[in-house]
């Protein structure tokens, strides 16, 4: 910034930027660490999980085990898992709402869950019955970040366009999803590849500069040696 | 994340000084040049209503938070001061009382503006409400000031922190009354270099405060430490409008808030463990509150 005063307008547009992030979010209270940001891990979850949700099972580890009740933190889980923003005037009322339309869901307070000290991880399972684990932690402001997928190592902010492909770990995979996207001249932001062993199942997650559509996700679904393809929108 | 080379930190020295070459507000040196100035304006315009609606809501009494520290004393002190029993005067007074208001609000799971944490929301709305009544100031001027506490807080954010957690309460309801004081100055016709003047008291006056939330909540002392430093805000305010200086430039305070919040033990940031949090009183409710926990959670 120095010697850019005067000068350079896109150094106030960053600046501006930033400043509409640091008066903000607006939100429902009372702790954008302990309400806002578990609410946007849920909601992570919900758009991850791509199919109607018929139960969780929410653990709540280190500090948001130990003062989450009293920050609303499981109503603020519940509220993300509807797909509420944070700034939803029903996130109080978030659990008796939730049990009324049906969705079963358990809260578990577990103080040492992982190294953050505000992680929590959501089981969610569907109707198919399909099911996913995210683990992830509330970083503060209410900003998140997204540590596993299924077991499987990210870190994703939620801050892009989001592509996650289930795949196995053979040769020209990767190859075949950046394939796919360069053909539609979609820029890659960041990308990573975890995992279990050598040979068996992986996880690609991709952050992407444009929006994902339809039409791409179902042919990157249909690429040899992909099992699964799920996607979310910036948070 | 703002695009600023890592070796070269942002000054607020700079940009004041940058601003008041042109002749220009901080506000109005921060949106000139840019593609489109409006949209920043219309955004803040929408924080500055949900920021009067939680100060409402906050008003209205009648409320609980789910620790049950919180007990309508926003509402409480503004009926006292009505009865024209305060020390304080209307301004002062009424300033005090709208900060326990929103932070009320947002213990209770209302809906708030975080300005710059949920923990130090009331501070800023509570300041820039107080004037906006007391002196014939257009909503416009308000949305402007909102943009310069920013900038306050963006530099914080930078040089510092602004999370309780790593520098205490110093850099939540510290730099929260920084920026206020900032922005107070703006709306009441003073220079960028006196508003920075006015961040630089308030903080100074400070260093060294703890985070020390019992049980952790951002409720026993966070309500009412927001209402005592919104006053902090107005007094450094009016000293900057005064011409009272402060002897040690604003960047540097900025630095040594980093530096005293890196000093600080672990206890007294945000652990519920040390300050207030760790006498008698705050552990038995701290008890009092894991009991219920553990009680309804399904472990």
């Amino acid at each position: 910034m120095r010697g850019a005063i005067g000068t350079p307008r896109e150094n106030y547009a960053d600046l501006m930027e930033e400043v509409m992030t640091i008066m903000g979010p607006v939100m429902i209270g009372p702790s954008s660490s302990h309400t806002a940001g578990p609410l946007k891990l849920a909601f992570a979850a919900r758009e991850l999980f791509g199919v109607p949700i018929m139960s969780a099972r929410i653990v709540l580890g280190g500090s948001l085990g130990a003062t989450g009740k009293g920050h609303g933190t499981p109503q603020a889980v519940v509220a993300g898992l509807m797909g509420w923003a944070s700034d939803d005037r029903r996130v109080p009322r978030a659990l008796e709402l939730a049990r009324s339309s049906g969705l079963k869901f358990e809260v578990v307070y577990a103080p040492k869950l992982g190294n953050h000290p505000n992680e929590m991880s959501i089981d969610l399972t569907g109707d198919d019955p399909q099911t996913m684990r995210l683990r992830g932690a509330s970083l503060g402001g209410g900003k998140v970040q997204l540590l596993s997928v299924d077991g499987f190592k990210v870190s994703l902010f939620g801050t892009f366009p989001t592509l996650i492909v289930y795949m196995l770990d053979r040769p020209g995979v990767i190859a075949g999803v950046t394939g796919l996207l360069s053909e539609r001249d979609l820029n890659v932001a960041f990308m990573s590849v975890a995992r279990k062993r050598k040979g068996e199942d992986a996880l690609m997650s991709i952050e992407m500069d444009d929006d994902l559509d339809d039409d791409l996700i179902e042919r990157v679904g249909q690429l040899r040696q992909v099992k699964r393809v799920r996607v979310m929108s910036p948070l | 994340m703002t695009g600023w080379e890592e070796e070269e930190r942002a000054s607020l020295s700079e940009l004041i000084g940058a601003a008041q070459a042109h002749q220009m507000t901080l506000s109005g040196f921060m949106l000139q040049g840019l593609s489109d100035p409006e949209r920043h304006l219309v955004e803040m315009k929408k924080r500055w209503a949900v920021m009067i609606e939680s100060m409402e809501e906050g008003c209205s009494g009648n409320l609980r938070s789910s620790g049950g520290m919180v007990a309508g004393d926003g509402r409480r002190y503004l009926d006292y001061l009505a009865s024209s029993k305060g020390l304080l005067d209307g301004l002062t007074g009424r300033v005090m009382g709208y900060a326990l208001a929103v932070s009320e609000c947002n213990a209770t799971m209302g809906r708030i503006c975080a300005a710059p944490t949920a923990g130090s929301c009331g501070i800023i709305p509570a300041v820039f409400r107080g004037l906006f009544e007391s002196y014939d100031l257009e909503e416009r001027a308000i949305h402007h000031a909102l943009i310069t506490a920013g900038v306050i807080g963006s530099i914080i954010a930078e040089r510092a922190t602004l999370a309780g957690a790593e520098g205490g309460c110093q850099a939540e309801c510290g730099a929260a009354s920084a920026m206020a004081a900032a922005g107070a100055v703006e709306l009441m016709g003073g220079s960028p270099p006196a508003a920075g003047h006015a961040a630089a008291l308030s903080l100074k006056s400070f260093l060294g405060l703890v985070c020390d939330p019992v049980a952790g909540l951002v409720e026993v002392p966070c309500i009412k430490r927001n209402g005592i430093a919104a006053l902090h805000a107005l007094g450094a305010a009016d000293l900057a409008l005064a011409g009272v200086e402060s002897v040690i430039p604003v960047d540097e305070v900025i630095d040594a808030m980093a530096a005293v919040g890196a000093a600080l033990p672990r206890t007294l940031r945000e652990t519920g463990e040390g300050g207030v949090a760790a006498s008698p009183t705050g552990r038995r409710i701290a008890e009092r509150l894991a009991d219920v926990t553990k009680a309804e959670g399904e472990d």
